[in-house]
């Protein structure tokens, strides 16, 4: 069926030039990788025109504002599928045609990709949030322990990664607060570790500043960092490392779909099966802009063993089990969680 | 009487596109923000409306004041140093080096402009880290490391880099027209050389001078990458919170509040500089 849906969108595509010449796809900056794109696109004859955007609300808004069929297809937050959904942008996704049976159990988030019993995106790539450091900085066992972070032993050499989500979520952890059960009653107890640890941090940064700050030393720990954050540093700063505390890490998810309305659906279900793919997740996995797990086990038979290193692949089944998923909060949680989080900012 | 009035459809239809360009372009678009600025959110829907929660909000929320209020800090920390180092500048540029070779000196002074603006931004960060340029040098001589990335310091250092340059331009502008005999006459009255600089030339260039401070003021205070980048996210201004507003929160009615506040910040400063700004001696 799956060879056949291809032959059949490789044969449109060579019989009529112009059928999908182009395909539009709103992602995140790791498909810009041409190692990634390229393939594809001489596979089936078409340019993928990318567009990257930051933040769920970004990506919804910019879908909100164009006519349907200006997008194919969409890389979004794994817990941000609902609202894509609930604002009709995402297609339903034909399950029995993608390769989720070889995903790792607990990546295919059912919860989070399928509303109402229908599958409308698939888990494309995963990593943590957790804690990333130098090692030759500070001492690796007390990165062990998410407590250390506030005990004062290494204030002013922290950064906090710029996104409340996942923060918000490693704080409740060292709360004892499981990030399910996060509401927007329970998230002003989160003030005071949380104003604790801005306190004890030397700065909150995005992904290019926080990388810059812990490449050159002018922090020694960042809290919500990763393999997606260090991995592409590996090779000129092999002192760079991470870890998942006692406590638990966050697991961070992205999904891909096909955009509801698309011209061409069949092509973009192509390109959805591409990524997912065990070629397609490998060079994901180890994309120029941010490297991270994917979801497809046999992505292992593609990736080198130095990349499966970086990635950690050996300890994953542990990392799965100590990981929690982000919150996946409402409105009203939502609302709750990023004013707590800006007047983190602004104290 | 004919005369006149073909003199004066043609004067209108020459403005005609500009007056349609800023319609479309200025106009429209502003009243639009302002139209969505009353709008407000239910869960994640932006709901029409003529509420005028936003602005209350921002009148009464400390984290949106402070933002305002660090925006106003650094804008003026700024363009006070700025015009400081900017006003030397032009007059070594202006009084001090031959004509021939002065054009090559502004090209020189602005060459800063020519590289990306948040290429320029990561730059400062690097130059301005614990094993940056400066802290390495201070430790030469046994000082330092000083805490500079990531602090109010380094967004007013990385604003400064930039403004300078703005600001030596309208300054020069306005001190290459001055006659020399201006500074003849105050000699031949026994004016001593600072006395001829605070009661000739200075009010003769305050108009570039004001010019100059007005435009700094005005990217200053709209400048999102600068702080963003600079400061460490360790305190937020005003465009930083629009941000936050439109890139995360996806609330669109309060990120338009906030900017119609910015806006209304910006024509204020307008009307308090108006009577010096000549934008001729840009």
């Amino acid at each position: 069926m799956s060879r056949f849906a291809s032959a059949s969108v490789l044969a449109l595509c060579m019989a009529n030039p112009s059928f999908a010449q182009e395909l539009n796809a709103l992602v995140w900056c790791d498909h810009a990788d041409p190692a990634l794109i390229q393939p594809f696109e001489e596979k089936f004859g078409v340019k993928v025109n990318l567009k990257e955007y930051e933040g769920t609300a970004a990506g919804l808004a910019i879908l909100d504002q164009s006519r349907p069929g200006d997008w194919d297809v969409l890389v979004i937050d794994g817990v941000d599928v609902g609202r894509a959904v609930e604002g009709g942008h995402l297609a339903e996704l034909p399950v029995d045609q993608l390769a989720t049976a070889d995903f790792f159990p607990e990546v295919v988030m059912a919860a989070n990709n399928m509303v109402g019993g229908k599958t409308y995106a698939v888990t494309e790539k995963f990593g943590y949030n957790t804690i990333a450091y130098d090692k030759t900085k500070v001492d690796p066992a007390d990165m062990a322990d998410m407590t250390t972070l506030w005990s004062g032993k290494y204030d002013g050499r922290i950064a906090i990664y710029d996104y409340y989500l996942p923060i918000l979520g490693l704080v409740a952890m060292e709360q004892g607060v499981a990030t399910a059960d996060i509401t927007a009653e329970t998230v002003a107890a989160l003030k005071e570790p949380l104003f604790k640890l801005k306190a004890a941090s030397k700065q909150v940064s995005d992904v290019v500043s926080s990388q810059t700050a812990l490449a050159t030393g002018e922090v020694d720990i960042l809290i919500g960092g990763g393999e997606w954050l260090t991995a592409v540093l590996a090779a000129d700063n092999p002192n760079l490392d991470w870890t998942i505390p006692a406590q638990g890490g966050l697991r961070w998810a992205q999904s891909i779909g096909v955009v509801a309305g698309s011209t061409q659906p069949d092509l973009a279900l192509e390109f959805v099966k591409y990524i997912t793919s065990p070629e397609g997740q490998a060079a994901l996995a180890t994309s120029s802009c941010y490297w991270g797990m994917p979801a497809n086990t046999k992505a292992g038979e593609v990736l080198t063993p130095e990349q499966k290193a970086v990635l950690r692949w050996d300890e994953q089944t542990e990392f799965l089990a100590r990981s929690q998923l982000y919150p996946i909060p409402d409105a009203a949680l939502d609302t709750a969680m990023q004013d707590l989080w800006t007047a983190m900012l602004q104290e | 009487m004919m005369r006149n009035g073909r003199e004066h459809r043609l004067g209108w239809g020459l403005v005609a596109p500009a007056l349609l360009w800023t319609l479309a372009f200025f106009v429209l678009p502003f009243a639009g923000m302002v139209a969505l600025s009353f709008a407000r959110m239910e869960g994640r829907a932006i709901v029409p409306a003529f509420d005028p929660g936003n602005y209350i909000r921002f009148a009464t929320d400390p984290v949106m004041i402070k933002a305002l209020t660090n925006s106003f800090e650094i804008t003026l920390v700024v363009t006070v140093i700025s015009i400081l180092l900017a006003y030397p500048l032009a007059a070594i540029i202006a009084f001090r080096i031959p004509p021939r070779w002065q054009r090559l000196a502004l090209l020189l002074a602005v060459l800063p402009f020519w590289t990306s603006y948040v290429v320029r931004s990561y730059s400062w960060l690097l130059v301005l880290g614990q094993n940056g340029v400066i802290n390495r040098g201070l430790s030469w001589i046994g000082i330092g490391p000083l805490e500079l990335a990531a602090t109010r310091a380094a967004t007013v250092i990385g604003f400064v880099h930039f403004f300078v340059m703005l600001l030596t331009l309208t300054i020069y502008a306005n001190l290459i027209q001055l006659s020399p005999n201006y500074a003849r006459a105050a000699a031949d009255l026994g004016a001593s050389r600072w006395a001829t600089f605070r009661l000739v030339i200075l009010p003769l260039t305050l108009p570039g001078v004001v010019t100059g401070a007005f435009l700094t003021f005005v990217l200053c205070i709209g400048d999102y990458i600068t702080p963003q980048i600079l400061g460490g996210n360790n305190e937020l201004t005003l465009p930083q919170l629009i941000m936050l507003q439109l890139g995360r929160s996806g609330n669109f009615p309060l990120a338009s509040a906030l900017s119609v506040i910015l806006m209304g910040v910006v024509t204020l400063a307008y009307v308090f500089s108006a009577k010096w700004v000549r934008l001729d001696r840009v």
